[in-house]
């Protein structure tokens, strides 16, 4: 029986051939912790006696949830952090370097076929580059810091085929709140997915990481993407040369396999306070909104920002409405003010804070106020998520919110599109 | 390791920003004062409804979303003995395992807030008591969790094993 790509990454780490099913105790190549995370991992690192972090050069730990600090209870758990990266000499990412996900990927510690974890639910968005990453707790975090392993349950894979030619005007972030719709929001729990098919294919890096980055919505514990040149053409722009990616064996077992034709998907949105409670654009209420935010893990890449900003340019965001934009790192950052883009935004009226996670996590930068709606490409819309719980957030693509956002309520993008 | 409470009844979908809103769990490591803000966004004030060894049961999927280990270390200081649902969402599983919080997949159908609940972990054994009701296991845990259990937690397992034992 030939394997999946999990089974063969697995077999990899643990130094003997596993299938789904199997509990093994692997070596991970490289760990994220981040500032709402990474403090926890801290403490039970020392309550462990820890005197050494092992594969040191590969832990990487970022001040991104709360940054920069708004009170002095995160200043000092900032600090806290930078005071152990420096006596352990991990990896540092300094406030206003980015959202974790995209600094760890951009930093290259994300490798096609290594196993990753971060102590944040989104870091399977590393499966993007043909790799399994996977979100543990804090306790794992310290452990594998201590160890330099993990145990794991070798999880079974569901292989997903998207076939077909997007519309213009539709992207990732409609592809995956559409399937988070479709398996809802514990449908692939403990699962693998594999994604295969003629739009994953045509979707770009950043496509790719916004569909991978929200697959835990669905319960999965990784989403892997294949690799290809779109793949080795991210790597060698930041010097590295990966020839061989991994793939699944013909004959390999999967738990299912889906089949869909996306060419008629419309723009999709997640209505309030569950990520699985999704419809197309069509069928739902012209909601006036206050907020809109443009940003996060999902969707604050170069491709969103410019998507965004090509919708807006020459136009006035709603009057009544905020529109945040937060690029993922300062990589995009700078190369959006180098294409013009942060000044289309600022023209238009939106806020452009440095990069981070503030507003999506509800710590600071952008909390709604009692009652208001807001329409976010954010990965989640819990109530209370963004700091107020009689607020109401909704979850849509960049082209769906900075068309709202313009409006001053729902709106469909393809009003815009041509 | 054998419990027994009163149960609190949750419905699907109980996710960790329920359990422990993200706005506190960023300011400190301070849990007995987190631990008063348990589920406040879906139920105000459930912090003063327990009594230590409750027990929160709930249907599919608790513990979806964020992998903040702040939520089951909050349920455990709020004073509940453990955690009972049709099924967890993964990373809040191991979570909770590692901190030593016992959390077992059953049908909590059978479940009323309220009723009286004994747990023996050691022979896998869930009876409601108000019900006169033997509660059905869905599936039991991994034998390497029953060892993190046993310990107390994934800190007490490795400070004994020194490493990752199959």
């Amino acid at each position: 029986m030939g394997k999946t790509i999990s089974e063969k990454i697995f077999s990899n780490h643990s130094g003997k051939s596993v299938k789904a099913g199997d509990i093994v105790v692997a070596r991970v190549d490289a760990l994220m912790g981040q500032d709402g995370t990474a403090p926890l991992a801290i403490r039970v690192f020392e309550e462990l006696g820890g005197k050494k972090v092992i594969n040191n050069e590969k832990v990487l730990l970022v001040l991104d949830h709360s940054a920069p600090p708004p009170n002095e209870g995160v200043a000092n758990l900032h600090k806290l952090m930078r005071d152990f990266a420096e006596k352990y000499e991990t990896q540092l990412s300094e406030i206003g370097e980015g959202v974790c996900h995209q600094v760890f990927m951009e930093r290259g510690l994300a490798l096609p076929g290594s196993l990753i974890i971060g102590a944040d639910s989104h870091t399977c968005t590393y499966g993007a580059l043909n790799c399994f990453a996977t979100g543990v707790g804090s306790s794992e975090l310290a452990s594998a810091m201590y160890t330099g392993k993990l145990w794991f349950k070798v999880p079974e894979t569901v292989k997903i085929i998207l076939n077909g030619k997007l519309r213009k005007g539709v992207s990732a972030k409609d592809i995956i709140l559409y399937l988070v719709g479709y398996f809802k929001a514990d449908g692939l729990t403990y699962k693998a997915v594999e994604f295969e098919g003629e739009i994953i294919m045509e979707l770009s890096m950043d496509g790719r990481a916004t569909i991978a980055n929200m697959v835990v919505e669905m319960g999965a514990k990784a989403g892997i993407m294949p690799f290809d040149e779109k793949t080795k053409e991210f790597l060698k722009e930041i010097g590295i040369y990966i020839e061989e990616g991994v793939f699944s064996d013909k004959d390999a077992n999967f738990s299912a396999i889906y089949t869909f034709d996306l060419s008629n998907l419309e723009p999709q949105i997640a209505l309030p306070h569950k990520v699985d409670n999704v419809y197309p654009i069509s069928s739902v209420d012209r909601v006036k909104i206050q907020e809109a935010y443009l940003g996060t893990c999902t969707n604050g890449r170069l491709e969103d920002l410019r998507l965004s900003a090509e919708l807006l340019k020459g136009k006035r965001i709603a009057k009544g409405v905020r529109m945040i934009v937060a690029p993922a790192s300062k990589k995009i950052y700078l190369q959006a003010l180098k294409e013009g883009l942060i000044e289309i935004f600022l023209s238009a009226g939106a806020v452009v804070v440095n990069p981070g996670c503030g507003p999506c996590v509800g710590t600071h930068q952008g909390v709604p106020a009692d009652g208001e709606n807001i329409i976010s490409t954010a990965n989640r819309n819990f109530k209370g998520r963004m700091g107020n719980n009689k607020a109401f957030i909704y979850l849509a693509s960049p082209l769906t919110v900075t068309a709202s956002a313009i409006k001053g309520e729902i709106a469909n993008p393809l009003e815009f599109i041509d | 390791m054998i419990f027994e409470g009163k149960a609190h009844k949750f419905g699907d979908d109980i996710n960790t920003d329920y359990i422990i809103s993200g706005k506190y769990k960023f300011k400190s490591l301070d849990f007995r004062e987190m631990a008063k803000h348990l589920l406040e966004d879906i139920y105000p004030n459930f912090y003063e409804k327990i009594t230590p060894g409750d027990i929160l049961v709930a249907g599919k999927n608790f513990g979806c979303g964020s992998s903040r280990e702040q939520a089951p270390l909050v349920i455990k200081h709020a004073g509940i003995g453990a955690v009972l649902a049709k099924s967890f969402a993964r990373i809040f599983f191991r979570n909770s395992i590692n901190v030593g919080l016992p959390v077992l997949e059953c049908n909590t159908d059978l479940i009323d807030d309220g009723d009286l609940i004994y747990i023996n972990l050691i022979n896998s054994e869930i009876f409601n008591k108000t019900k006169n009701l033997k509660i059905e296991i869905f599936s039991p845990l991994p034998e390497i969790m029953v060892r993190i259990l046993k310990e107390g937690g994934l800190v007490e397992y490795l400070k004994k094993e020194g490493d990752f034992k199959l």
